[in-house]
């Protein structure tokens, strides 16, 4: 009744590629060894094969060596596993200082809160109004208790990438481990570990069209770092459980299929909707930095109307999107990377944010842009707001 | 095509009815702020003699939850005296939509109390408050907890942002723990004078800051 179905929240998940399903396949019916049965029978080798032909695929994307990639269940487990191994592989030894920032996604939030609760001193830095982390106050953080510094490549609501190198640099000048959560920029925004000095990255399949469940870390060779599951040998003892082998094979098949070509698609639709939001819908604000955001993101705050509102016209409409209001939230609590960058809750309440991904096209990006510029018309004429400020 | 609500709840969402501003209405009220997420206003016209609400109108910065209910209850409320729609409850409005979500229900909440205020203010207005009791401390501070700190989307009251309470010959004197050149002292200071002013035996508001 409504049509096709436009869905803009490639950040949250995306639509598997055909292609990545037909790799996964035979792992699911015929190779369904786990890959420790390697001396026990031929599937159990080609099992062990296919998991690090894998690892080898994908390493290069990063411009690491194999053995330097855990694979995990996604990036949650990924984030968990850096923070959570740094500071039991440290704790004891070196010290109980963990930086990271405020609008940092839940897994590393929340991973050094639990930390935190553990006895761990957490100092969440502060960002700028397009995000960036505050660079004196984390050089001015740093110790000798210092252990860990965790900041995002790019960030998971207004697409803001950090200066990574900068960061990764004053760490290493301290010696202290350093990590990044790469989950809206794996493939996307280059990251080479032979010219960045980063410890730790975490990375996922979801994002690039790839399957849900599996993920990575990357694990700098010499990196301290203790397992948090016990169990099997898996994973150079980083990760025990059993292998997800179909999972790894289609993430390696997810990110061979990501082209620069394909990047600068996402940035045109991208750039297409920022400019002519911002110029054809008034009281209009772009949340993050004009350029140096994800080639697929782009975060706008409609003035004096409510974001759940607004999604849920769009999805009448056909279109997929998602807010940083506090009604669209299962916490009931407004966006912390809105409110981190200095944003009011009227402006947390207001963003909604639009992201691209391999199966939208121009059209998509037109679409709804002229949806929402009526959906935005109607809400302001019923809101009490509009006169005020208007 | 599946949606978190009912088809009622739709319906008065994408067709809101009984919706804008009444110039000169007889009551008002202004429920929530920004920053707690929802806002809406509720506006009456009422039948000086039969006491009947001749019309209602209401304004809404929110949900789809919000929205409806705002919707629906001014439906409600059209044509019922002052004494009836008093007494609509928030249960009746959801009934009426085919039932909220549970986590949407403080969203829907605010349009029932916009409903009771409005009706409120416009009895404060016209000298129809029956029971004339000298307004207390206690009954300000009620009054206050509608009063929204912005920052952080919660009531003075609950934040203890209030710090003296004094009501003396008609002057209530409330002071913020806040500066006064913070960014929202100004919206705050107006906000009390809106909810505290109508008391009938109040006759002037003074608000003050303590620094």
């Amino acid at each position: 009744m409504f049509g096709k179905l436009v869905y803009l929240d490639n950040a949250a998940s995306t639509r598997l590629d055909e292609r990545v399903l037909e790799a996964m396949k035979p792992y699911f019916f015929e190779t369904y060894a786990v890959a420790t049965s390697e001396f026990g029978y031929s599937i159990g080798i080609e099992a062990k094969e296919a998991l690090e032909k894998a690892r080898g695929t994908l390493t290069p994307a990063l411009g690491a060596s194999p053995e330097e990639l855990i694979f995990t269940s996604g990036s949650t487990e990924s984030s968990n596993l850096a923070l959570k191994g740094v500071a039991m592989a440290l704790g004891e030894k070196k010290g109980r200082h963990i930086i990271t920032s405020k609008i940092e996604d839940f897994p590393v939030l929340n991973s050094a809160k639990s930390l935190e609760k553990q006895g761990f001193r957490i100092t969440y830095l502060n960002v700028d109004s397009e995000g960036f982390v505050d660079f004196d106050q984390l050089r001015g953080s740093l110790t000798d208790d210092t252990i860990l510094v965790s900041v995002q490549h790019a960030n998971q609501e207004i697409g803001t990438i950090q200066d990574i190198e900068s960061i990764g640099r004053l760490c290493r000048e301290k010696g202290v481990i350093f990590h990044t959560d790469a989950t809206h920029t794996f493939t996307r925004v280059p990251l080479d570990v032979r010219k960045m000095p980063v410890d730790l990255i975490t990375i996922s399949a979801h994002t690039i069209h790839g399957p849900k469940g599996i993920g990575g870390l990357y694990t700098r060779k010499g990196t301290p770092i203790k397992n948090l599951m016990d169990g099997g040998f898996q994973e150079f003892n980083l990760r025990a459980g059993l292998e997800n082998i179909p999972g790894a094979v289609g993430f390696a098949k997810a990110v061979e299929l990501v082209t620069p070509e394909e990047n600068e698609q996402l940035m045109t639709m991208r750039d297409r909707l920022i400019d002519r939001v911002l110029s054809e819908i008034p009281h209009t604000t772009l949340n993050g930095h004009r350029w140096k955001r994800t080639p697929h993101n782009a975060n706008i705050t409609f003035h004096f109307v409510e974001g759940e509102s607004i999604t849920l016209h769009l999805d009448m409409r056909g279109f997929a999107v998602s807010t940083g209001s506090a009604c669209f939230s299962r916490s009931l609590q407004a966006s912390h990377v809105i409110l981190g960058i200095g944003g009011d809750h009227e402006r947390a309440h207001g963003s909604v944010r639009f992201t691209f991904g391999r199966y939208n096209t121009m059209e998509d990006a037109n679409g709804v842009v002229e949806a929402i510029a009526e959906i935005v018309k109607e809400l302001r004429a019923i809101s009490p707001l509009r006169e005020t400020t208007a | 095509m599946r949606f978190p609500y009912s088809e009622k709840v739709l319906e008065h969402f994408r067709h809101p009815h009984n919706v804008g501003q009444i110039e000169h209405p007889d009551g008002k009220a202004i429920e929530g702020s920004p920053a707690c997420g929802d806002m809406v206003a509720v506006y009456i016209k009422v039948d000086s003699e039969t006491k009947r609400i001749a019309d209602i109108k209401f304004e809404s910065y929110g949900c789809a939850s919000n929205i409806a209910t705002g919707s629906i209850i001014t439906d409600l409320a059209k044509g019922k005296t002052i004494d009836e729609a008093k007494k609509i409850t928030w249960k009746e409005a959801s009934d009426a939509l085919g039932g909220l979500p549970p986590i949407k229900a403080h969203c829907s909440v605010l349009a029932v109390e916009g409903l009771r205020t409005a009706i409120r203010n416009y009895e404060e207005r016209h000298g129809l408050v029956k029971d004339k009791e000298p307004t207390t401390v206690e009954a300000l501070r009620r009054r206050l907890r509608h009063v929204m700190n912005p920052l952080t989307g919660l009531d003075l009251v609950r934040t203890k942002l209030i710090k003296e309470i004094e009501m003396k010959d008609g002057t209530v004197r409330v002071v913020v723990d806040l500066p006064a050149d913070h960014q929202f002292a100004s919206a705050i200071k107006e906000d009390i004078i809106e909810k505290v002013e109508p008391l009938w035996d109040v006759e002037k508001v003074l608000v003050e800051f303590t620094e």
